[in-house]
């Protein structure tokens, strides 16, 4: 049995009193919207066993992809980031499972995002200028880009081109040149979907990418090292330590 | 309805540097102070523990310290001739929320402004002539740095700065930066230690002759103990700064440096889950009278107060002013008012460096961590017949090596696939950036006002912003790349890849989160919204913090001298004010 970190104390906020929050039509999640008006006087409000311990995820399995869903994003990642000796690529490093749950989480609500109309098209400077929140835009754009393999290029759905035609559509996406239709700003889907994929590849395996800490051993990246004051001056050399993440790291364990 | 409150003699909006400062200074004058931040409440143990403060995902792309733009945002449009949008997501500025606010995720860069920064307009007009500065919109500030000196070094005592000082008292100093305004005093701390990177940056910098030296910083290089009592820890170089919470109270933020002594004195009261909707004014607009404002539960309070000092974000600041019919708005077709005028930003550019036989271990770092040349900033340097006026600090700094945002891969390098991966694997522990940290001069187009068709929560517009870089800061910025690009090849690497400051301003990308002006300073009510003690010159018992009063931007960060501005307000309220309330400048 791994030895844990033990990270699951108490969430600060709030669930439960979510429900006197009459000011927020807005939700109310993650520690930062909607807690309960605090009066602080005389001292540092500071109480036990209230850490903001990071929200990391458990479990097997697909929560939000559906199964055509899962197979457009394993071929999508798997050529965002592929595989080979010199690193795991996004499948291997179990980016897709990160993406689920992100997705079925507080970040796919876009809990960030604000999401009110109007809706006018804005110019690329503005940025985001969806309705949709990430989840909806996944969902939508997958369905969108897999008709356009069926209806334009003859494929059963995205995930059953050659990597070669997968890339060309993926770069199409990108730059803009293959629009989709159902009013899905297929470029914005892309740097949202590059984006997020980088972000399974490389965060803290808590989030249920980085699979082993694959991607941070690949670059030399020692993760959620802390104090790294005896190597300041040690200009030039390699730093030794193998990645760490939240929860430690496999070697620990073999004792 | 709203429930009238208990008067206080003093209420704070907002909770970050400006108002732990303000909460402080008039709660020792003996004043009963009450603050109210919208936000949550915060410390590191519960926050941000070294446990978890590493967490790259969490802090900078899931936003977990940033203001919620779900709760309240702005729109914005690059000029007057488009409509303006929401800011649907957060990417150029990561606006902070809670107590602490962006104190507590900023980097810790500690920089005074230049004197001349302080005279813009009259400086330049005078060495480069009328025309330097036609264009713009610039304007002196009504303050020297002379009379700010003291109080910038209030705030370098609060902090601990690490530094080296480069002019102490008219006498330039060896190893620091010989550009500097004179400072009184020597740095409370020493420098921190250079890695790798900014030491290869510092010995190119000094054989093309420029003037290298560590960057003043809140990151402290070794423990210090302030005139408050307040402890902070040597900082640990893990590279989580910017955006984050120090774990290991080693970055001066209000909660390193200022709550653990001002939460404790009995006159003091912080308010959290308060928005101010409002600032009440008299019917004949000469005085406020307090603030409305709601809680998260939804319940209204009218706050009275003799004061009112606006300390939220430049941004909340603004709006608020607005809102509450202080001052006149500014209309940039006419070029009258003063509330919105003035906006102004960073010009932000970079050079990355790549290595084939050095290992930089960037993921050894800190917020301020970098060794810097001043040489091209502000007035240092001879600007004739450039056709801008202005500069750029040029860092060759490792604030970290978080991966998902920081991994530079050279030129040409598609942005997925086998041969980004592969880049990034050979690059990563090669490869460092040099920041190019420059100057936004305001103009007649940059503003601020309440957006037409867009509103918040409580059915108040949003504050819409305008916004683009002008023609003197492409200019500037295209220069100063120029400058970086040859330090960067002085330091031998295999290539290095030029980010410039292409195209109009985007929301989209990270730049920074200095935004600045829209509550100006200066010398007289027709030029300015504040005099040079933040005081309102139309209601003159509410004074605005922050550096929405910076009538454009100098090259430098800009916490230290908002922070002297309220040290210097807060001296002026003290010492005149409070016995006799009223203008502390005749109009």
């Amino acid at each position: 049995m791994a030895r844990k970190v033990n990270l699951d104390r108490r969430r600060f906020l709030v669930g439960s009193v979510a429900g006197v929050a009459g000011a927020a039509a807005a939700a109310i999640h993650d520690g930062e919207l909607g807690a309960p008006p605090q009066t602080i006087h005389g001292s540092v409000p500071w109480k036990e066993g209230t850490a903001d311990a990071p929200p990391g995820v458990s479990g097997s399995g697909y929560v939000f992809f559906t199964a055509s869903e899962v197979a457009f994003i394993q071929a999508a990642v798997g050529r965002l980031i592929p595989n080979d000796p010199i690193g795991p690529g996004a499948v291997e490093a179990n980016v897709p499972f990160f993406l689920d749950r992100q997705l079925a989480g507080p970040f796919g609500r876009g809990d960030h995002y604000y999401l009110g109309g109007p809706w006018p098209k804005g110019t690329p400077e503005q940025g985001y200028q969806s309705r949709f929140n990430p989840a909806q835009l996944y969902r939508a754009a997958i369905a969108e880009i897999d008709r356009y393999a069926s209806a334009k290029l003859g494929s059963a759905s995205f995930a059953a081109l050659t990597a070669p035609d997968q890339d060309k559509f993926l770069k199409g996406l990108e730059s803009g040149e293959i629009t989709l239709e159902g009013s899905i700003d297929g470029k914005s889907f892309f740097a949202m979907l590059l984006q997020n994929t980088k972000e399974g590849y490389f965060s803290d395996p808590i989030y249920g990418g980085n699979k082993d800490m694959g991607a941070w051993k690949m670059i030399g990246f020692p993760g959620a090292h802390y104090d790294y004051k005896e190597w300041v001056s040690r200009h030039g050399e390699r730093v030794p330590y193998p990645p760490v993440g939240f929860k430690g790291r496999p070697g620990w364990t073999e004792s | 309805m709203a429930t009238t409150l208990k008067p206080v003699d003093a209420v704070l909006v907002g909770f970050g540097w400006t108002g732990a400062i303000m909460g402080q200074q008039l709660c020792d004058a003996g004043l009963s102070v009450v603050a109210l931040e919208r936000g949550p409440w915060r410390d590191t143990a519960t926050d941000f523990a070294a446990g978890f403060a590493q967490d790259e995902l969490r802090y900078m792309w899931r936003h977990h310290l940033f203001q919620n733009l779900s709760y309240d945002t702005l729109t914005i449009r690059n000029n007057m001739d488009q409509e303006a949008l929401p800011m649907r997501r957060l990417g150029s500025f990561l606006l902070g929320t809670g107590v602490g606010s962006g104190g507590v995720h900023w980097n810790g860069q500690i920089w005074r402004f230049l004197p001349t920064d302080f005279q813009t307009k009259s400086h330049n007009q005078q060495r480069y002539g009328k025309k330097s500065v036609a264009d713009l919109t610039v304007q002196d500030w009504g303050i020297t740095y002379d009379e700010l000196e003291p109080f910038y070094d209030q705030f370098d005592q609060l902090c601990g700065t690490s530094g080296k000082a480069g002019n102490l008292q008219g006498k330039i100093q060896p190893g620091g930066n010989p550009f500097e305004g004179a400072r009184a005093n020597e740095y409370p701390t020493p420098p921190m230690a250079q890695t790798y990177g900014p030491t290869l940056f510092g010995k190119a910098a000094a054989e093309l002759g420029r003037h290298p030296f560590p960057h003043p910083t809140g990151n402290m290089s070794q423990p210090y103990t302030n005139p408050l009592g307040a402890q902070m820890g040597a900082c640990t170089y893990c590279g989580f700064c910017e955006k984050f919470g120090c774990g290991n109270y080693s970055k001066a933020s209000p909660q390193t440096t200022v709550l653990p002594y001002l939460l404790r004195k009995s006159n003091f009261t912080l308010k959290t889950e308060c928005e101010v909707l409002r600032v009440e004014l008299t019917p004949d607009k000469q005085r406020a009278t307090g603030v409305t404002y709601v809680n998260s539960a939804g319940e209204e309070f009218f706050q009275p107060a003799e004061m009112v000092i606006l300390s939220a974000y430049v941004l909340q600041n603004v709006r608020l002013l607005l809102l509450s019919g202080i001052g006149k708005p500014y209309d940039p077709k006419t070029g009258e008012g003063v509330v919105g005028k003035n906006y102004a930003y960073q010009t932000m550019s970079s050079v990355n460096v790549f290595f084939d036989d050095k290992i930089i271990n960037p993921f050894i770092g800190a917020g301020a961590l970098a060794t810097v040349i001043d040489d091209f900033n502000g007035d240092n340097f001879d600007h004739g017949g450039l056709g801008f006026i202005g500069g750029a600090y040029i860092a060759g700094m490792v604030t970290g090596g978080r991966p998902i945002e920081m991994i530079y891969t050279p030129q040409g390098t598609p942005a997925w696939g086998l041969e980004w991966k592969h880049a990034a694997a050979k690059n990563y522990l090669r490869s460092f950036s040099l920041s190019v940290h420059g100057s936004c001069m305001s103009a007649r187009g940059n503003y601020l006002d309440l957006d037409p068709t867009y509103r918040d929560i409580h059915g108040r517009p949003m504050l819409r912003m305008t916004f683009d870089f002008t023609p003197n800061d492409h200019k500037m910025s295209d220069y100063l790349t120029d400058r970086a690009a040859e330090l960067a090849k002085a330091m031998g690497p295999r290539e290095i890849k030029l980010n410039r400051r292409i195209g109009p301003w985007s929301v989209v990308p990270y730049q920074t989160t200095h935004n600045t002006g829209g509550a100006i300073m200066g010398d007289n009510p027709a030029n300015s919204v504040v005099n040079k003690y933040l005081q309102s010159w139309d209601v003159p018992n509410v004074f605005s913090m922050g550096a929405g009063a910076y009538p454009q931007n100098a090259g430098y960060n800009p916490t230290a001298t908002l922070a002297a501005l309220a040290y210097h307000s807060a001296d002026a309220i003290k010492s005149q004010y409070l016995k006799a309330p009223g203008p502390l400048v005749r109009a």
